[in-house]
């Protein structure tokens, strides 16, 4: 069943995508289609999550090995998040089409992204894996670059993201091409069953981390992501950060637990360490940024991270022998997946209609929103409530997971572990409260107050489709918050194949009960006690119904304040940036032009403060710096003489001779 | 069961009635010590009493963010009041919400305050705001690596889990795992309810305040609830603290009605004690800068990183 339903899926992407190409009506055309397999393909995911495994072989698909797919739950769990985030995006960019997004190449293009990342959970062999996730990255690629006619800083982001990209990929496939030549075969059920040497075993695994790890938006090879996801058209960003990242972590969990069945403690230790990094980098950036879109990439780098720490974490229990608490980070991992690709589609969605009704992303030039757009800000709320990681929000509970998961193991982990984790814990707990402010500072100042510029006193809501592609999304969140524990089935299944032999990781209908420690928590009952006591304070106080007299805000006495006098998001970040100003770097330059006549008079003052990536600036520029000055310092071996081009292959000639017969 | 519900129900209305005599016994203790008369403890009831009779206020540009705010405060704050074992360790919400929870249900008010001071647009609203969830940021950490070292001992970060074995094992309260969360803990207390040195609750200088500023534009009945809460707050972070390092007299799961009162009392005289305790403090303190604050906290969070590992190498 599950793999019928794959298959539709596949067939409409391609479908949608001709069709894209053919018919007028591009945007109605592709989005519908794209809505259609994104719908079969969390339909197949649930099917294979429910045991309805799946396993076919195509010979004449591609050259040598053919296109081996297979569906279990772990990859059915991925695919169902991916096709549920496809099917709201696609809803949503139906009505979303500036920003260069309405082109035919880019609507034809959607579709065939979606069943790329479709096929990437569903494939079963290195052959079909590399196939699926180098379209993955070119169809990606393609559709960052759709804007590319009108904005300098889509090329940029362009170029940054096809090196990174790619990249990746050469580790991914030095990396399972190494392990297929040890195995003696491609397909994953090969794989499985060989026992490489532990010396091989650990190559293949680090050179896959690192490809995973920059799909995944990990520190410190996230850099393409902050400039990538916010230059992509909203709903593109949505299914990259969404959608796309999560690959990353199926890559790491598929080949280090279920190919390589787990490995020594320091490739965990590695493992989380990496996330760890990136959940505080990446939020303290967005803490710090005032680019909404630019903000939502670098939350994403730090739920990727927050997911790394609960696999890391899994991958150690499991080499320290406690099968119990693997799975159950391994399942707070997963669920968190889940968690953040819901709230993560609905927040750049909805700063997708910010764009949309204002065409700025930047918050300074923000505010006001709730009186224009009180939908969009509603659901904003809704996301950005669940991705500071506060009751009742979805992201709560799979952090309340992971923190559980991480304190009821430190008696029987060793001395490593009772460093860790710790400091995991910590870790958690920074991120969570920089969350914290920066998604206050998101909604606060991006949404509420005084509109600060005359475009975003203008601003209307979009189109139904939109609204109607981030509702979706924020049931999704409702849902995933309220009842939490109608993912304990697939999460068990899933996490069965991770880690084989463990039990279900919770019970319970309304209160989630873990399994094997002492860990309940009831998000529903935790809800309706507080709208019990809302309801009693506005009926008892009578607030609802007695008038509001309006009244002028304190001004000091100084007349009307203007939207210049509000706080802006820079200057809400301020504190933070002061308090981390080791890490961040901030850099400013004060520029004073004196007059002509006299040097203490001054004309003009200028001011310029700015928070660079400060892993790009130490770590990428100089290594740029340097291939640049290669580049150039080789010209002068082309002197365009036909004479030395002849030398140099004469010499490379003799050259490849001499290895050859001194090698033979 | 039914002993649980009702404990819930004493402790709940214990801290509704008494958190507003709580913050008049430390106006008074504050008063007395400095020399001057101090307008008694029931001087916070009679404030709010004249609040709640005021005419509600919508400040020009604000919306329903602005208003929701302090009933979503008073909210997280009344279901903290029945989880937290105060009074019972049995109460029926126990299995809702543990420590995490209701760490996090606290931050959950104060964002809703943070949002609500934004809310208003001006620089005044934008600063406190800004101010408050740079601390609650930086809080955070000390407060989950304490509940670590807590429950390490117990197995659960269950609030009544750990509060029942620490009554049937007294000796554990000195281990110095316990005294080096207790000391994490009381730091962050007194950072998350906005007392010296941290905020200085009486003050209305702009360079300085916090929680303040951010609830300048609020009045009338919406005023009356933030202060209502903060007093529910700070009471419940006092017992919670009581509660901890010092649970004896605590109701446990099998107890009966006389228990239960004596429970009652018991917990009042903590919060009171600890209440004072903290007033006579603050009057040999100013409150530090600003930017020292993160400098206090990264110091708690160092303690509650010892306790892990004291309770990790010393077990």
């Amino acid at each position: 069943m599950s793999g019928t339903l794959l298959a539709a899926a596949l067939a409409v992407c391609l479908a949608a995508a001709l069709a894209a190409l053919a018919l007028p009506s591009r945007p109605a055309v592709a989005g519908t289609g794209t809505a259609l397999a994104g719908g079969l393909g969390a339909a197949a995911g649930v099917a294979a999550l429910a045991g309805h495994g799946w396993q076919a072989w195509l010979p004449g698909l591609l050259p040598l090995t053919g296109v081996r797919l297979a569906l279990d739950p772990l990859g059915g769990a991925f695919l169902a998040v991916t096709g549920a985030v496809a099917a709201c995006a696609a809803v949503y960019g139906i009505g979303y089409t500036r920003h260069g997004s309405g082109g035919r190449v880019p609507q034809a293009t959607t579709p065939l992204f979606v069943g790329a990342m479709l096929t990437v959970p569903a494939a079963a062999s290195v052959g079909t894996f590399l196939l699926a996730w180098e379209l993955m990255a070119i169809t990606s690629l393609v559709l960052v670059l759709a804007d590319h006619a009108r904005r300098d800083r889509v090329r940029e982001a362009g170029l940054w993201y096809a090196v990174m990209t790619h990249l990746g990929f050469v580790a991914i496939l030095a990396g399972l091409v190494g392990f297929a030549a040890a195995a003696g075969g491609e397909t994953f059920d090969q794989l499985r069953a060989a026992e490489p040497e532990p010396g091989v075993r650990s190559a293949v695994f680090i050179a896959t981390l690192l490809g995973f790890a920059s799909k995944a938006g990990i520190v410190p090879l996230h850099v393409w992501l902050p400039r990538a996801h916010p230059e992509a058209p909203s709903h593109v960003s949505a299914l990259m950060s969404a959608a796309m990242v999560n690959m990353g972590v199926y890559g790491v969990v598929r080949v280090g637990f279920d190919l390589l069945h787990g490995g020594p403690r320091w490739w965990w230790l590695v493992v989380l360490g990496l996330g760890a990094l990136s959940a505080l980098y990446g939020i303290l950036q967005a803490a710090v940024a005032s680019d909404l879109k630019r903000l939502l990439g670098y939350s994403t780098t730090e739920n990727m991270g927050l997911v790394l720490i609960g696999v890391g974490a899994a991958g150690f229990f499991a080499a320290s022998g406690l099968p119990g608490p693997a799975a159950l980070a391994i399942a707070a991992a997963l669920l968190h997946v889940v968690n953040h690709a819901a709230f993560k589609t609905l927040l750049f969605l909805a700063a997708g209609s910010v764009l949309h009704a204002t065409g700025t992303r930047d918050l300074d030039a923000l505010g006001g929103l709730r009186a224009r757009m009180p939908y969009t800000t509603a659901l904003f709320a809704v996301g950005a409530l669940a991705a500071s990681a506060l009751p009742p929000g979805n992201a709560f509970v799979s952090e309340w997971l992971l923190l559980q998961s991480l304190v009821h193991s430190l008696p029987a982990s060793g001395v490593a572990g009772a460093v860790a984790m710790p400091l995991a814990v910590a870790v958690i707990a920074l991120s969570a409260g920089l969350a914290m402010a920066t998604f206050v500072k998101a909604f606060g100042v991006g949404f509420l107050a005084k509109a600060r510029t005359p475009d975003a006193e203008r601003a209307t809501e979009g189109p139904p489709t939109m609204l109607a592609g981030m509702g979706a999304a924020a049931l999704a969140c409702l849902l995933l918050t309220v009842l939490p524990t109608l993912t304990v089935p697939a999460l068990t299944a899933a996490v069965a194949v991770a880690v084989p032999g463990a039990g279900p990781v919770a019970e319970g209908d309304l209160t989630l009960r873990l399994a094997g420690i002492s860990g309940t928590i009831s998000p529903l009952l935790i809800l309706l006690a507080l709208i019990a006591v809302v309801a009693a304070l506005l009926a008892g106080l009578r607030l609802t119904w007695r008038r509001r007299r309006a009244a002028r805000l304190w001004d000091c006495g100084g007349g009307p304040m203007t939207p210049r006098m509000e706080y802006t998001a820079t200057s809400f970040a301020e504190p933070l940036q002061r308090v981390f100003d080791n890490v961040l770097a901030p850099e400013s330059d004060v520029d004073v032009t004196p007059l002509a006549e006299s040097a203490y008079l001054v004309e003009r003052v200028r001011f310029q403060a700015a928070v660079p990536d400060r892993i790009e600036r130490r770590l990428y520029e100089p290594v740029l710096a340097a291939v640049a000055a290669v580049g150039r310092a080789a010209t002068r071996l082309a002197d365009g003489s036909v004479h030395r081009y002849l030398g140099y292959g004469f010499c490379a000639l003799t050259g490849i001779l001499i290895v050859l017969a001194v090698m033979w | 069961m039914v002993i649980g519900v009702v404990g819930a129900v004493v402790q709940v209305v214990l801290v509704v009635v008494g958190a507003p005599l709580l913050v008049g016994l430390m106006r008074q203790v504050r008063a007395r010590m400095e020399g001057r008369v101090g307008a008694g403890v029931l001087q916070p009831w009679r404030d709010l009493r004249k609040l709640l009779r005021k005419e509600p206020i919508a400040p020009h540009g604000t919306g329903w963010v602005f208003r929701a705010a302090p009933l979503l405060l008073a909210a997280t704050a009344v279901v903290v009041a029945s989880v937290v074992p105060l009074v019972t360790t049995a109460s029926p919400l126990d299995g809702a919400a543990d420590l995490f929870a209701v760490t996090a249900l606290l931050a959950l008010g104060s964002v809703a305050l943070a949002l609500g001071g934004l809310d208003t647009g001006t620089a005044f609203g934008g600063m406190g705001a800004s101010r408050e969830v740079t601390v609650l940021a930086l809080v955070e950490p000390t407060i989950l690596v304490s509940v670590f070292a807590l429950s390490v001992r117990v197995g659960s970060t269950n609030l009544g889990a750990i509060v029942e074995s620490t009554v049937a094992d007294p000796m554990s309260v000195i281990s110095p795992a316990s005294l080096l969360a207790a000391v994490a803990l009381a730091v962050v207390t007194i950072a998350e309810t906005g007392r010296i040195p941290v905020d200085n609750p009486s003050t209305h200088l702009e360079l300085t305040m916090i929680h303040e500023a951010m609830v300048l534009e609020y009045s009338g009945p919406d005023l009356a609830l933030i202060e209502w809460a903060s007093a529910i707050r700070l009471s419940v972070l006092l017992g919670l603290l009581a509660g901890l390092f010092a649970p004896w007299g605590i109701a446990t799961a099998g107890a009966g009605l006389g228990a239960l009162a004596l429970a009652a009392v018991l917990a009042v005289a903590k919060i009171a004690l600890l209440g004072t305790l903290l007033a006579a403090g603050e009057v040999f303190m100013a409150k530090l800068r600003l930017f020292r604050i993160p400098e206090l906290l990264a110091g708690s969070f160092l303690m509650a990183l010892l306790a892990v590992a004291a309770s990790f190498f010393l077990a």
